[in-house]
């Protein structure tokens, strides 16, 4: 008998997940946080299947929605012949019949798509989603044309008296799925085909060279990372109830391409941080000011400039600085530079709305910001809001280098500490 | 045969114009290796910088210095963005022009407004040019050609017969070695990358006003132009003339073939009813699909030829 | 301290009131795209129809003193988004929500509403669609809960269609509409309504075209010009809708088009010049209609906007409000329910003309107009296009005044009523 020490921390991590999945609608109550927390765990299998192609396979896709979306299709067309009871099909399994569904056209589009990696598979996944957005809105007898196929998620079969018309309930199915799709995602990258992925990512000749088939190990990838997707669209399917050439769109492309990237795609849970963040800013942050498109753009370049691990990234950074027990070092820098950020942002933001109001002309100029009410048309709100704007960046240059200097000592401690090791 | 004439001007007029816009971006990736996502973005930005020009000077004015200013913007960018993004890698430059493209529509929205602005060709040059067998052919659209002609001819010369332009060829393919002779390589990358906008800028100069200045510009001319740069082959010019032709015609002659797959059938006995499966297939005429055709001859040749008409790299 | 007490009592009495007297008003929430490349469309509705609301208010309001507002929700133009909105909207307790920029959107909505009716009796919700024209919504989707104000697809093919028979002129015609299902029915509309009206009229040409894809429609137009077409009809809006236009006149072709969306909402601007005296459209309303009753209130409006130059187009929202608030009052109510059982069957005398909301399907039947966009009275066109169309040089102008029953298509409709 063999003794397999329990990993304490992954039965730790998982378990803490599942309880957040279990615990969030009672904490943030409300009709809405209720609908943004089940989009974003749609949204979490939806990042988490992108990555596995971006971050694992190293194959940027502008057209992954195609497979979100054709499942999506499927998913309707199986709920409303269960709902006319063609097929007892109970909802809780639709996701199966979506993510099969997937997995069809990830077969059939995958083979020729995933000849070629890098800048080549981003271009024929590109022409691919224009070709299927240009099909849905040309057959509108399957499609439904641009306003898509409804469908009634309580009127197929309901096991147990469970007909998911409550929004808890639907809520409850996506963060079953989720989790079970989380696990089942990870699971993978854990496997000879997940590492073999990162091979052929990191180095295909090398791979090839060991004896696989790099077209056949992307091939496989896409197969499986199109399955989740089509999880994904199903559940998108059971909780909007409805399915229309939004699902194709490249909107929707570039959206799960933002989230993977905003949360770090080179980590496994970089998307999940991501999803999160961008259904916020799509969903919440929108009810607030119209300029959430213009922030959510900022946020993504400097994202790309300054960060392009993503948030991910950022947080990993810290952890061997915390082994080490230096990170209290870094705590006074960290938060000098996130007060300086915290400025900048107030300026920026300051600028943005005043410019956003102006251009209203329905709307007075007459603003309330902060807590503090001012007219877009003086020079003075202008002025204020650009000398903070320019003090924040100031400070945040200064702040970042009091960092800089600690994390450079702090890294100088490491490397001496992995020699002695060594 | 009037039809047939009339339609080759149609496309060939066509074919250039998308020529103007896509050899600023073959360009700029055949030497960064950067496919610039926001190419079409600086089309718009052309455009509304012509409109804003011209409504106040004229169109010769904006002709001249639109695409300056357009030029100029794009070596910033170069500068202080993308050279910084550069030590990530071209997954990250693309994703960097990506997120460039969103920010500059939602800066368009908030300067010009949402609406199509009333951008107009010159009075000199609207009206007619000749006719041809009573269709006429509009002079704007012969000054088009003549603009996307020199616009080849030009950069063509530029790249061969100039100093700067050997330098830049040789840059292309041995940047370190260039830069051992003592030429200042990254300050030929940022006039590449502003060059090539420019050239996009002079396009959107000359395209606003044949067609609609509004901010969703960049949207209907951009997977367009990606898909003649990978037909004709990454990184090549003569490539992306060829396929720009090729495209523009092709599109062209579709729209006036109305052919579909139940045409055939019924030659060879069967008709095909609204009760045939997939009839909604069947019936497609070529003509509906032909805006379309571009994005299915871009996937077959990244299927069978994935190097492209004329190729030198697949980045 | 009494000075305090006073000032407080006076304080919160004053909160209390102003509470009072805003929950008193009766919302109306506007759902349309306000952010992204749509905004344009959904800010013009929300101006307008805020106009319409402050001027009903002016006279008084509904029942006796209660205020009407109608409140933005941004649905980004998506029909699922607009799914998020609703349920904010249903979350602040607003009974009644009015959408049209979109049929997509429409349909999508119209399942919100009627299963939360379903699913909420009592707090049931009423959808007044102020634009959404797919037939489907006064047909087989016709719903007890949905009231539209605006002629369907069908509605506005029939009265054209009535007209252009009387017209011996028209011998060949050609189609050709975005390929999408709005396209599509305003195609199938053409070829059955004209065939059985003028059996002698060709129709040489049938085309589709992806919808906001073509940029250069010069193909498109060598082809008409081929087909030897004396008029085409046409369902294209927006970009599609001036390209093809632009294209035209580009060639040299001369044919009258009949348009549903060519004159307002930017597209005169668009087309310029290239429109004059060809370019026809059908519609409720336009601002050189003689008798106007409703002249002030359009030049109010333009006065009000004057920096923005917006026109005032949605006459059939006016009505809408107008209706509504009749409705409330003769209901005594502002309960949905019985609002709607007011607005059923209501006959107006409407600003352009008697109206009717047809009891069976909730479709209103107004006449309409047939306008054509000519070169301003100012630049030297007919006397009657005095208010140019956005500044561009071009105004509409009355071809013929088309009455609500040359409109009044057959409906499938067999509604569940509460």
């Amino acid at each position: 008998m063999r003794y397999e020490p329990l990993n304490v921390g992954r039965w730790v991590l998982w378990g803490a997940t599942a309880l957040v999945f279990i615990v969030a609608p009672f904490v943030f109550r409300g009709g809405f946080a209720l609908t943004l927390m089940t989009q974003m765990g749609i949204m979490i299998i939806f990042a988490l299947s992108y990555n596995m192609l971006l971050g694992q396979g190293g194959m940027l896709s502008f057209g992954h929605a195609v497979y979100s979306g054709l499942g999506a299709y499927i998913a309707v067309h199986a709920l409303n012949l269960a709902g006319k009871g063609a097929f007892p099909l109970p909802v809780a399994l639709l996701p199966l019949v979506g993510g099969l569904a997937g997995l069809f056209f990830g077969v059939i589009f995958g083979y020729v798509t995933t000849k070629k990696a890098g800048v080549t598979f981003a271009m024929i996944t590109l022409g691919l989603l224009e070709l299927v957005f240009a099909c849905v809105l040309m057959f509108p007898g399957f499609f439904g044309g641009e306003g898509g196929i409804t469908t009634n998620r309580t009127a197929a079969p309901a096991p147990f008296g469970v007909n998911f018309g409550a929004p808890l309930q639907v809520y409850f199915l996506v963060a079953v799925w989720c989790f079970a799709s989380m696990a089942a995602m990870f699971a993978l990258t854990q496997t000879p085909l997940g590492r073999m992925a990162n091979a052929v990512r990191d180095n295909p000749e090398r791979a090839e060279f060991v004896g696989y088939n790099t077209q056949y190990v992307r091939f496989i990838q896409l197969m499986l990372s199109a399955f989740f997707a089509g999880v994904s669209g199903a559940l998108s399917c059971v909780n909007f109830e409805i399915v229309s050439a939004e699902n194709v769109s490249a909107v929707r492309s570039g959206g799960v391409l933002l989230a993977a990237f905003i949360g770090g795609f080179p980590f496994f849970f970089g998307p999940i941080i991501g999803a999160i963040v961008f259904v916020f800013f799509a969903a919440a942050l929108s009810g607030f000011t119209k300029a959430w498109l213009l922030y959510l753009g900022l946020f993504f370049v400097g994202m790309v400039l300054y960060a392009p691990g993503g948030i991910a990234s950022l947080v990993l950074m810290q952890f061997p600085v915390l082994r080490i027990g230096r990170f209290r070092e870094l705590a006074w820098p960290y938060t000098g530079a996130g007060a300086a950020a915290l400025v900048a942002i107030a300026g920026l933001v300051g600028i943005v709305e005043m410019v956003y109001r102006l251009s209203d002309t329905s709307l007075s100029s007459q603003m309330t910001l902060f807590g503090i009410d001012f007219d877009a048309k003086n020079t003075l709100p202008w002025i204020g809001f650009a000398v903070t704007l320019a003090a924040g960046i100031g400070l945040l240059r200064m702040a970042w280098r009091a960092v800089s200097a600690r994390w450079n000592a702090i890294q100088h401690d490491l490397l001496a500490r992995q020699k002695a090791a060594a | 045969m009037e039809f047939f004439l009339v339609q080759l001007l149609n496309g060939i007029s066509y074919g250039l114009l998308l020529f103007m816009l896509t050899s600023g971006l073959t360009l700029v990736f055949s030497l960064m290796g950067v496919l610039n996502f926001a190419h079409a973005s600086f089309y718009m930005i052309g455009a509304y910088f012509a409109y804003q020009i011209s409504a106040k000077i004229g169109f010769w004015a904006g002709l001249a210095f639109a695409p300056l200013a357009v030029g100029a913007i794009g070596m910033l960018i170069e500068r202080w963005g993308l050279r910084q993004v550069h030590k990530h890698g071209h997954v990250a430059e693309l994703l960097f022009t990506f997120g460039l493209a969103y920010l500059i529509e939602e800066v368009v929205h908030l300067v010009w407004g949402r609406n199509a602005v009333p951008y107009r060709v010159p009075a000199e040059l609207d009206g007619p040019l000749f006719s041809i067998v009573g269709s006429q052919y509009p002079t704007y659209r012969g000054f088009m050609m003549l603009v996307a002609v020199a616009m080849l001819v030009s950069i063509w010369l530029v790249l061969t017969r100039t100093r700067v332009g050997l330098i830049i060829t040789a840059a292309l393919t041995h940047s370190q070695t260039v830069e051992a002779l003592g030429h200042n390589v990254p300050r030929v990358f940022m006039m590449v990358f502003g060059g090539g906008l420019a050239l996009a800028g002079l396009a959107g100069v000359i395209g606003g006003n044949a067609f609609i200045t509004d901010p969703g510009m960049a949207a209907a001319v951009g997977p367009i132009i990606f898909v003649i740069v990978v037909v004709g082959g990454m990184g090549s010019l003569a490539g992306a003339f060829y396929a720009s032709l090729l495209i523009g015609c092709l599109v062209t002659f579709a729209i006036g073939l109305d052919w579909s797959f139940a045409d055939l059938w019924a030659r060879i006995g069967i008709t095909v009813t609204s009760a045939t499966p997939l009839a909604a297939l069947w019936q497609i005429k070529l003509s509906q699909a032909a805006p379309v055709l571009p994005y299915l001859l871009m996937v077959l040749m990244l299927i069978f030829r994935p190097k492209g008409l004329m190729g030198t790299r697949e980045g | 301290m009494r000075k305090f007490a006073y000032t407080l009592g006076l304080g919160v009495s004053a909160a209390l009131i102003s509470f009072g007297a805003s929950a008193q008003n009766v919302k109306i929430a506007l759902i349309e795209p306000y952010s992204g490349p749509m905004a344009n469309v959904g800010d013009q509705f929300l101006k307008e129809f805020q106009f319409a609301v402050e001027k009903i208010n002016a006279k008084g309001g509904v029942l006796g003193g209660r205020k009407l507002e109608v409140v933005g929700f941004d649905n980004k133009m998506s029909p699922q988004e607009s799914l998020n909105q609703f349920k904010r909207v249903v979350d602040q307790d607003i009974r009644y929500i009015t959408q049209g920029g979109s049929s997509a959107v429409a349909g999508a909505l119209l399942e919100a509403v009627n299963r939360h009716n379903e699913r909420n009796p009592g707090k049931e919700i009423l959808f007044l669609n102020h634009s959404a024209v797919d037939p489907a919504f006064t047909n087989e989707k016709c719903s007890f809960w949905h009231f539209r104000f605006d002629a369907n697809v069908d509605m506005k093919m029939e009265s054209l269609t009535t007209w252009m028979a009387k017209n011996k002129n028209i011998k060949k015609v050609y189609l050709i509409n975005q390929d999408y299902s709005f396209g599509h029915a305003v195609k199938k509309a053409a070829r059955e309504m004209l065939a059985n009206k003028r059996p002698d009229v060709q129709f040489v040409g049938d085309e589709l075209h992806p919808v906001a894809r073509v940029t250069d429609f010069s193909p498109y137009v060598a082809k008409i010009k081929q087909s030897g077409a004396d008029s085409v009809i046409t369902g294209n809006w927006g970009n599609d809708m001036s390209l093809l236009i632009k294209a035209a006149k580009d060639a040299g072709l001369s044919v009258d088009w009949y348009t549903y969306y060519a004159g307002g909402l930017g597209t005169p601007t668009a087309m310029g010049d290239a429109a004059a005296g060809k370019v026809k459209s059908i519609a409720e309303y336009h601002v050189n209609v003689t008798p106007n009753k409703v002249a002030k209130h359009d030049a109010e409006f333009r006065k009000k906007y004057e920096k923005e130059k917006l026109d005032w187009y949605f006459m059939r929202a006016k009505l809408m409000f107008d209706m509504f608030a009749e409705a409330i009052n003769k209901a005594k109510s502002a309960d949905p329910k019985a609002v709607a059982l007011a607005l059923e069957g209501m006959k107006f005398e409407g600003d352009m003309g008697e109206v009717e909301m047809r009891k069976q399907d909730h479709q209103v039947i107004q006449p309409l107009f047939l306008m054509t966009l000519h070169k301003s009275a100012a630049k030297g066109g007919p006397k009657e296009g005095k208010i140019e169309a956005e500044g561009s040089g071009l105004a509409n102008v009355t071809d013929a005044r088309l009455e609500g029953y040359t409109s009044a298509t057959p409906t499938s409709c067999n509604m569940k009523r509460p």
